[in-house]
């Protein structure tokens, strides 16, 4: 098994600037949105997101919540490892609001399917977005596309994808794994 | 652990710690669904359940109807009393039947101890038991231990009594297996004729005063007296069991603690527990109800889960 480091500390501490100033473009102050991010993963991204809009651009009334979506999966039963499901926290109704889903990597589109099937149990946003921060290219199952990215890579259906961030794995980075 | 250790809920008595955990979590995320605005998943949309009640049952049998549900299950019911078994039909020709139009998951209640177990060993489908007979009734073990940790944190170190007829109760033998499997210290409390010769071999304690094990309890569960099940009488007259083993508000404002009050229902109200206090903030009663559904969407879509499609 080889790694390749794709994002170090710093790369990834820009993209996180940079994809929020591209929400706030798009988004002003942020009262009629709510940030979700998608369980497991995607909510550390969610969290890290909401705590530069907060810090570093004082925008105030951030609302963000976190989908898990095990339930909604189009592979129930049919994977050899049961997923576990994990908590959801959204305590808006997203009725009329602009969502935007956050995620780490954006492979084959189906956990985002997934997540536009689940978050419908929560009311009918006025639009969805979605922003990752990595978007592995030439790989979708699905017509989905990212409407905010941080990088784009090309990595064949053997390599995978590894998001650290401090929270978990004590060091900010994204590697490549290749297994030999 | 992702997945239960057995492949039917027969009974608590063949769960290991980690299925009630695993079942425990998982009901956590079917709780916070329940209080959506849409209260429903898909993930059981390509599954058929059958409900099989060949013993009356009015909450249980919603409560497994709205869990199969909310998880997007086609659901079909069947009731003894309207059925090809009054002429005459046995249990497994009954289900074979059913089965053949494609049924992935079993839910019965069955007057008969161990029918769920002999179900299980003859058809190809999961068994849920929903009740059989004095034996046990695993699904509402599950919730009264659920609803205690909710209530208290956890279940382990807790004394929970368990007041009335042992003896013909299937949810006592469940809650000994499932609390005693948790960590908890449990006493049962009821007329002599009602406890049965050998209960203290389930490691239980045995209190005939009520007031001595509501002093001693932090959960007194009060069960129903089973008339339809005695066909001798064990107590002389109502009125007595209710001033020997009945809980009223008297006797709650008077013990030294704040316990808290469970009941599986249905409950007799003025034999063994009056209106005041089934009504009452220690009562969790209601969360019972209402954790049942997320207790039974967990146990059969954690089930349903081991159901492998191509």
């Amino acid at each position: 098994m080889s790694q390749k480091l794709l994002l170090n500390s710093k790369e990834i501490h820009l993209t996180l600037h940079r994809l929020a100033c591209q929400l706030i473009e798009n988004h002003g102050d942020f009262s009629n949105t709510v940030l979700i991010g998608i369980q497991p993963r995607g909510v550390f991204l969610a969290e890290r997101i909401a705590k530069v809009l907060k810090e570093t651009y004082q925008i105030k009334n951030i609302q963000l919540g976190q989908l898990d979506i095990t339930f909604y999966r189009d592979d129930f039963r049919r994977r050899d490892e049961p997923l576990k499901a994990n908590q959801t926290n959204i305590h808006c109704i997203v009725e009329n609001k602009n969502v935007v889903f956050i995620d780490d990597v954006l492979y084959s589109g189906r956990s985002i399917n997934a997540s536009l099937s689940a978050i419908q149990s929560f009311g009918r946003p006025n639009n969805i977005e979605l922003m990752v921060l990595i978007d592995r290219r030439f790989s979708r199952h699905l017509p989905i596309q990212p409407t905010y990215r941080g990088r784009q890579v090309d990595v064949i259906n053997e390599e995978k994808v590894v998001v650290n961030w401090h929270e978990n794995n004590d060091e900010d980075a994204v590697y490549i794994i290749t297994k030999n | 652990m992702s997945q239960l250790s057995t492949q039917h809920l027969l009974g608590i008595k063949h769960l290991k710690e980690e299925d009630i955990n695993l079942i425990f979590e998982t009901a956590d995320q079917f709780k916070e669904v329940i209080n959506r605005p849409i209260k429903k998943v898909p993930s059981l949309r390509d599954i058929t359940i059958a409900n099989l009640f060949f013993e009356n049952s009015t909450r249980t049998k919603l409560s497994f109807e709205l869990a199969e549900k909310r998880l997007s299950a086609d659901v079909i019911n069947f009731s003894a009393s309207q059925s090809s078994v009054k002429k005459g039909e046995t249990l497994i020709d009954t289900v074979n039947n059913i089965l053949s139009m494609k049924v992935d998951i079993v839910v019965m209640r069955h007057p008969n101890v161990g029918a769920a177990d002999f179900l299980s060993k003859h058809v190809d489908a999961r068994i849920v038991n929903a009740g059989d007979g004095t034996h046990e009734h695993p699904t509402q073990a599950l919730l009264d231990s659920y609803s205690i940790r909710e209530k208290l944190g956890s279940v382990k170190g807790k004394k929970v009594v368990i007041v009335g007829d042992i003896l013909h109760s299937r949810v006592a033998l469940s809650n000994i297996y499932a609390l005693k499997l948790q960590g908890a210290e449990v006493k049962v409390c009821g007329p002599t004729s009602l406890i049965p010769k050998y209960i203290t071999e389930l490691g239980v304690g045995v209190e005939t005063n009520l007031r001595k094990a509501l002093e001693w309890c932090d959960v007194a569960n009060m069960l129903r007296v089973q008339n339809e099940r005695m066909e001798v009488k064990y107590f002389p007259t109502t009125r007595e069991y209710a001033q020997l083993f009945g809980i009223n508000k008297d006797l709650l404002n008077s013990l030294s603690k704040e316990i808290v009050i469970m009941h599986p229902g249905p409950i007799n109200r003025g034999v063994e527990i009056t209106s005041d206090v089934a009504d009452s903030k220690q009562s969790i009663i209601l969360n019972q109800v209402e954790n049942g559904v997320a207790i039974r969407m967990a146990v059969i879509y954690l089930l349903a889960q081991q159901i492998k499609r191509n």
